[in-house]
């Protein structure tokens, strides 16, 4: 098993573990920080630090999650020294009086098929990086590199229903901004 | 079950979540609910396509950068 030849030393497991991984790591990086140079930078140090400090890995999660956790952690780290004032994972939830959707128009034919598949994901990109800090780091954990709930919330620092909370706006809000790429005689 | 019921619970509900009776009792207001059969079909679908979505190339120096510094601490762990 690679996790365990590179926890005894092997650099060559722990070499092909980045390979596996490096990725998904930028994806969720670029993320979180919508910034390339951070995404970059926590990208790197998620690896080192991860490296440096593999033997405090114990194996009751998914090496993944626990690469997964560093990383969102430097990105965060990097996004709150460039962005201090939109930061708040730690804030209070929200009432619900702002969760109603006010926009019910079905979606034109298939959007998957409307748009070529880079189309598609400059749409997706433009979307995840209007949508609030608070709101996509959890949406981007949970949905797009598909922690749980719980490890999500371990990851973050922040309880469980503060994790649905988020991850309910984060949906609704997403829909909502893909309603104007998506809707019915909305041309391309 | 009302709209504002059908929304709080739409997570809940779109990962699976519901126990039967909830879930039975969401889908009845679905049955005759335009407008929020669309807003479950709609979210079902955008975490689709994110969940569908492709990790980004990484670019090749990037890559390069990140394997040096790699190479660079295991050399320090190493000497």
């Amino acid at each position: 098993m690679l996790v365990a030849a590179a926890k005894s030393g092997d650099g060559t497991a722990f070499e092909e573990l980045v390979n596996r991984y490096e990725r998904k790591i930028f994806r969720l990086t670029m993320n979180i920080t919508g910034n390339r140079e951070d995404a970059e930078d926590a990208m790197q140090d998620a690896f080192l630090k991860s490296y440096a400090h593999l033997q405090s890995f114990q194996g009751e999660s998914r090496f993944y999650t626990w690469l997964v956790r560093i990383a969102a952690n430097e990105a965060l780290m990097r996004l709150r020294k460039r962005r201090p004032n939109q930061f708040s994972l730690d804030e209070p939830v929200e009432g619900e009086d702002d969760l109603m959707p006010r926009e019910f128009e079905a979606w034109g034919p298939s959007p998957e098929q409307r748009y070529a598949q880079t189309e598609m994901q400059e749409i997706l990109n433009d979307v995840i990086e209007k949508l609030e800090t608070d709101f996509r780091t959890v949406f981007v954990l949970r949905d797009v590199e598909e922690l749980s709930t719980e490890e999500t919330a371990q990851a973050l620092g922040i309880s469980v229903p503060a994790v649905k909370s988020r991850l309910l706006r984060a949906r609704l809000k997403l829909r909502q901004k893909l309603n104007q790429y998506f809707r019915k005689g909305e041309s391309n | 079950m009302n709209c504002k019921g059908v929304v709080r619970e739409l997570s809940n509900y779109i990962d699976g979540d519901l126990d039967l009776a909830m879930k039975q009792e969401l889908e009845r207001h679905l049955g005759h609910c335009e407008d929020c059969t669309i807003i479950v079909d709609q979210t079902k679908k955008t975490v689709e396509f994110f969940c569908d979505s492709e990790p980004v190339a990484l670019p090749s120096d990037v890559r390069a950068r990140l394997h040096e510094a790699l190479h660079r601490k295991m050399q320090e762990k190493l000497g």
